[in-house]
């Protein structure tokens, strides 16, 4: 008897996921298995992913230009990340004190963005950043600058780019975290002696350590494999290893070495978001 | 020194847009004295004490703590510690960690803080909760905790805002005697805020009445409760009757009124009132009597119809109808029966209510 409920009740889990279950097998976890198989071919003469199998594009992927690249990928996320949480902490924290009504105004001010294609967005910085594009002809006319600034093409250009298509991600999920603080807190800190620093150490940012956690994998993961603002910003001089994997994919034709590329980086940047929440949960549970 | 307070507040106001939470309110608090802030809910206790913190800088007027004038001082650096009403703990510390905090912030050694939170611990009956996460704990063990984050420090000056609040009545009784001790044997200064007068009436040094951002009155819960200074004090504190009058004499320092259908009584007037001002006439219940026969001649001393009799224990509730206005009379029951005849006033029936001009207090309007 208990066994038929029980059994019953597993039919009934399993219906419940099952509309789940089948676009996530759809569109997630066959693709994966699409690109881990691919990861492991040969090409054949008209470079489509053929057999034997071979673990050459894994040794491929060791090769110190790859991982230099990866290295610099990893560099510029983490900066895009500490560059966008610093610009985005204090938006937050304004829009969080603001009266009601003018909190979600400046949410969707926030979320304007995203009604615009990226494309469009990042071909507009391109443009304010060019040569003779609005910036480079403002710092001349005041005389700052003698000659237009080689802005583009540059890291610099890149890190820019992933800045300004991030920071709407860092801003919302702190400002949630915000929205729900208690100020009290801050009060409560001060009252028993903690000045501004203390405070802002020991009460402000664990309690918010959800939001910076979240925000800060919602923008270094989308940056370590980002292909269009490099592309863009960086003008074929810059590559990252989003790039690289593009190239795979189209020009080079190689994709047993785009995926195997593509699965290295899921696995890494996986990794290393597990080690970062879990830090962050350690962090919350000190003082 | 001329005026050695722990803290000073002189006409102090806080404007909130146009209303005044605190309105020109001046109290000196003594050093070691157990003040209370005593009013009905929104007269601005709170917004006094979060200006006494810091977290809130007066509209106008002046707070010091210790002789020294705060002004922009900020709450870190003013030796006062503060039980919040909400309590406010910090959700991702552990109780001790609370505790803890204060100790930590002014670079006490770990283990003077080690022993000085479990001795607070200790001391609100919480050590078994030492590692617990303030959500799961009660209300009453939070308020406990707090209570203990503030002690802990041993401030000069304890703000405490509504400590016991959430409490059951047991426990309230025991932190009530435990708290005083404390104050009492530590020799802090607690500025006390409740809405519970028997709170404030048994823990108290002095009381400030406050009603609508004003201080009423100050005084000790002696003075408060046998000499209120205005209808508002004599209403909020126990349980009075008014009759209201107009003043026909004065007589030192007894004043007549003349109320309803032409009775007079005589009681203790306040300062100011002359004849002719319309007055109100305020009696505790207690302090009323039910006779059968009136002394010929007394003054205060009118029939009255009983309306109805409650017995409640120690005493028993008459409500009593002079000349259409009801009066509450409290009765000792100072001897034991069950015979409810033996009372001689029955509802419906007539008796003579009496009391003693210096029981009475005639307050102006
Ligand atoms: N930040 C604020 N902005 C506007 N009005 C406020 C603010 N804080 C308090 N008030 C108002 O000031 C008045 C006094 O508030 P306060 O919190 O001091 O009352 P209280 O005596 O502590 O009441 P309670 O017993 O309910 O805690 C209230 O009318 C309240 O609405
Ligand atoms: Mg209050």
């Amino acid at each position: 008897m208990l066994q038929t409920i029980r059994e019953r009740k597993s039919l009934q889990l399993l219906g419940l996921m099952l509309p789940g279950g089948f676009w996530l097998i759809l569109f997630f976890a066959l693709p994966l298995a699409l690109i881990f198989a691919i990861s492991f071919m040969s090409r054949d003469d008209l470079s489509r992913p053929a057999l034997p199998l071979t673990l050459a594009n894994y040794q491929q992927t060791f090769d110190p230009l790859y991982i230099n690249l990866f290295l610099f990928s990893v560099g510029l996320s983490l900066l895009t990340t500490l560059i966008t949480l610093l610009i985005a902490f204090p938006v937050a924290l304004f829009m969080a004190r603001l009266p009601k009504r003018w909190r979600n105004i400046m949410t969707l001010l926030v979320m304007i963005p995203f009604w615009t294609n990226f494309l469009v967005r990042t071909y507009a910085l391109q443009f304010l950043m060019r040569a003779n594009g609005p910036i480079n002809t403002l710092l001349l006319s005041v005389g700052l600058i003698d000659e237009p600034a080689q802005m583009l093409s540059t890291p610099f250009a890149v890190l820019v780019g992933l800045v300004y298509g991030e920071l709407p991600f860092m801003i919302l999920p702190l400002y949630t975290s915000l929205e729900k603080f208690d100020w009290s807190m801050i009060e409560a800190a001060q009252d028993l002696g903690a000045n501004a620093l203390k405070t802002l150490a020991h009460v402000m940012l664990p309690l918010t350590a959800p939001g910076i956690l979240a925000g800060s994998i919602l923008v270094f993961v989308p940056s370590v494999g980002s292909y269009i603002t490099v592309e863009l910003m960086g003008g074929g001089k810059i590559n990252m290893i989003g790039r690289v994997i593009a190239q795979q994919f189209g020009q080079s034709s190689n994709w047993p070495f785009g995926s195997a590329i593509s699965l290295l980086l899921m696995i890494v940047v996986t990794l290393a978001a597990l080690v970062y929440f879990r830090i962050g949960r350690g962090e919350r549970g000190a003082v | 020194m001329a005026n050695d307070f722990a803290v000073e507040l002189r006409e102090v106001v806080k404007l909130y847009g146009t209303m005044a939470a605190v309105d020109h309110v001046s109290m000196s608090i003594r050093h070691n004295e157990f003040f209370s802030l005593l009013g009905p809910s929104g007269c601005g206790k709170t917004t006094c004490l979060r200006m006494i913190a810091g977290f809130e800088r007066p509209t106008s007027g002046q707070i010091l703590i210790d002789s020294r004038i705060m002004g922009l001082t900020p709450p870190f650096q003013r030796n006062v510690n503060t039980v919040f009403q909400s309590y406010a703990l910090f959700p991702h510390m552990t109780v001790e960690q609370n505790v803890a905090f204060g100790l930590e912030m002014k670079g006490v050694a770990r283990a003077e803080i080690a022993r000085r939170v479990g001795e607070a611990l200790a001391l609100v009956r919480l050590p078994h909760l030492a590692k617990r996460y303030p959500k799961q704990m009660s209300g009453g063990q939070q308020q406990r905790v707090a209570l203990a984050r503030a002690l802990v420090n041993r401030p000069k000056v304890l703000l405490l805002d509504e400590p016991l609040g959430a409490l059951d009545l047991k426990l309230r009784k025991e932190m009530q005697i435990e708290l005083k001790t404390l104050q009492r044997d530590v020799g802090i200064t607690f500025i006390y805020v409740t809405h519970d007068q028997e709170e404030a009436l048994t823990m108290s040094d002095r009381i400030a009445v406050m009603s609508h951002g004003k201080a009423l009155q100050i005084g000790s819960p002696l003075e408060i409760y046998e000499r209120p200074a205005c209808k508002f004090v004599a209403d909020f504190i126990g349980e009075t009757n008014f009759l209201e009058g107009r003043v026909t004499a004065i007589n030192g320092e007894f004043a007549t009124l003349s109320v309803g259908a032409g009775q007079t009584f005589t009681g203790r007037r306040v300062n100011g009132l002359r004849v002719g001002d319309p007055a109100t006439l305020s009696v505790r219940p207690e302090k009323m009597q039910l006779v059968e026969h009136p002394v010929d001649g007394a003054v205060n001393t009118y029939e009255v119809t009983v309306f109805s009799i409650a017995y409640v224990g120690s005493d028993t509730r008459v409500i009593i109808n002079l000349g259409g206005q009801r009066l509450d009379v409290w009765e000792q029951n100072s001897t034991s029966t069950l015979n409810p005849d033996d009372y001689f006033f029955k509802p419906g029936e007539k008796a003579w209510l009496t009391f003693k001009p210096e029981n009475a207090l005639v307050l102006a309007q």
